[in-house]
């Protein structure tokens, strides 16, 4: 048994669309940048600081009261698939499973919160929450950075605020994010004059996994830029409205489809249905293209009652590479994970009645 | 769309801000943009920076070659900082001062933190802090026409200001 695999078969609490303005929002994410004053940063530390940082990060998480149940899992200690099953729930990143030498994360046993411990900083606290409620991760980041200052001194400039390796986080160290489904504006060709307003608003967009991926079925990830100069539940706040509005073109991208193209848009959710329930072989992009069709059939209020917006995301999740390979517990080549990916999703549609 | 701020030639750059909730728009032409060259560096993205545009060279020349910026704590060049993006330890932010704060100016709003700050931190540096959340309050209850609360903000900088300046007097001393 490994370390991660308390995980395995418990449902990512943040993808169960229970939170606001689910049906366009699948969630909240907040990351906070800290680092150690007594500490060269991440990319200058030599092995045995390393271990030293780990150590002392680790004490001070047992003896939390927010981290205490977290398990601490050393990273450069995990198997690759076991990395990769971490990655796939946004537990971790792509920097943290990257890094050569030592590194940890402390996951609390819900996993909204996660605190990865040497990334390109010290330490990144991630805290997500379902749908629209970045406020929320704020508040619970906020107070399990107040409780770890009182143990561990952060590296602050009078000036310049937390620093952090990249000058590009520095002041508040806070990337707040939302994760988008924003179909009907893809499928009416609107989504590109969205995303050209937001590129000058100071906020990034990305695809699923965050910086470098690009934006897959129909999944957006929309981010502050700014660290400096703003207070964080001001750049919250502002984030917040931008996506309120994103939503607003959304819903109305929705309505005008199910108004003006009616059949068009119900012909291609049910092809969509047809192949998930008959295919034998599928590809991650292909079933993410397809899940994300079916996900607007319940938007629309066709497949209403026969699919729900949970099973859907928990589905996404359950079809990625390492997911499929820990459930069938051992490791897949690319052809027999695309059968075993086609077979789990028949299983899951055997239900829906065409 | 012709420009705001000649008011003659056509826009070309649209910039779009959001301040406290509140969208404004900015159209300008692109001679009009090189002029204010300055307000709106802040819209070019980082990696273009590091990436060699006018950004880092000039800077590194200013400080002079021959004397290459080295940080004493953690050894790292700054020319070190120009291929990794990455600085070397906390010390770097005070080795490499000058390029640095050049740089975050043109990625960030404003080249001073507000927002929180950590419960144990030298004296000093929390006076400094507090007088800068004072001052970015002031300027907002300016902007929203809250005048009295600006008043209020105001008396409470000077406040703010004399203790530091004590502050210093008594080190000084």
């Amino acid at each position: 048994m490994s370390e991660v695999d308390r995980f395995l078969n418990q449902p990512v609490n943040w993808l169960k669309s229970t939170g606001p303005e689910s049906d366009v929002v699948i969630s909240s994410r907040l990351r906070m940048a800290r680092n150690l004053k007594t500490f060269h940063f991440s990319g200058r530390l030599v092995a045995e600081k390393r271990a030293d940082l780990i150590r002392e990060v680790g004490d001070v998480v047992r003896n939390s009261n927010f981290l205490k149940k977290a398990s601490y899992i050393l990273v450069d200690g995990l198997c690759e698939l076991d990395r990769q099953f971490l990655l796939e729930r946004h537990l971790v990143s792509r920097e943290l499973i990257a890094e050569e030498g030592k590194c940890a994360v402390a996951i609390t046993p819900d996993e909204m919160v996660s605190l990865m411990v040497i990334e390109e900083d010290h330490l990144r606290l991630q805290v997500f929450q379902s749908g629209l409620n970045l406020l929320e991760t704020w508040r619970i980041a906020d107070e399990i950075d107040t409780e770890l200052e009182k143990k561990l001194e952060f590296a602050f400039d009078a000036t310049l605020g937390y620093l952090t390796a990249c000058p590009t986080n520095v002041g508040t160290g806070l990337r707040a994010s939302c994760m988008l489904h924003l179909p009907s504006l893809v499928l009416t060709k609107q989504v590109h004059k969205v995303l050209q307003a937001l590129s000058k608003l100071n906020l990034a967009v990305r695809g699923l996994y965050g910086e470098g991926t690009q934006a897959s079925g129909n999944f957006f990830q929309f981010s502050n830029q700014i660290t400096l100069g703003q207070p964080e539940e001001e750049v919250i706040n502002n984030l917040e409205g931008v996506i309120r509005q994103v939503i607003t073109h959304e819903r109305e991208a929705r309505e005008y489809l199910k108004k003006k193209r009616k059949s068009k848009m119900e012909d291609q959710i049910w092809r969509a249905l047809a192949a998930l329930k008959a295919a034998r072989l599928m590809s991650s992009s292909e079933a993410i293209q397809l899940l994300s069709l079916v996900q607007v059939g319940v938007d629309v209020g066709i497949l209403q009652g026969q699919v729900t917006h949970t099973d859907l995301n928990q589905l996404f999740l359950l079809i990625q590479p390492a997911h499929l390979q820990k459930t069938n517990g051992k490791e897949l080549n690319t052809t027999d994970r695309d059968a075993f990916r086609a077979d789990r999703i028949r299983e899951y549609f055997s239900k829906v009645v065409l | 769309m012709i420009c705001n701020v000649c008011g003659t030639k056509e826009a070309t750059i649209h910039l779009t801000e959001v301040m406290n909730g509140q969208m404004s728009e900015v159209h300008i032409c692109e001679s009009c943009a090189e002029e204010k060259g300055t307000e709106f560096k802040t819209y070019f993205n980082f990696g273009d920076l590091l990436a060699g545009v006018p950004g880092i060279e000039g800077l590194m020349e200013g400080v002079g070659k021959k004397t290459p910026l080295v940080c004493k704590d953690c050894g790292m060049t700054y020319e070190e900082f120009g291929k990794s993006g990455r600085l070397g330890c906390a010390e770097c932010y005070q080795a490499f001062q000058k390029p640095l704060v050049a740089l975050i100016k043109q990625v960030q709003r404003a080249n001073y933190h507000v927002g929180k700050k950590p419960s144990r931190i030298a004296k000093d540096v929390r006076n400094v802090h507090d007088l800068r959340q004072l001052q970015e309050k002031l300027r907002k209850s300016i902007q929203m026409e809250q005048f009295e609360e600006a008043a209020r903000l105001r008396d409470a900088i000077k406040q703010a200001e004399e203790k530091t300046k004590k502050g210093k007097k008594t080190k000084d001393e």
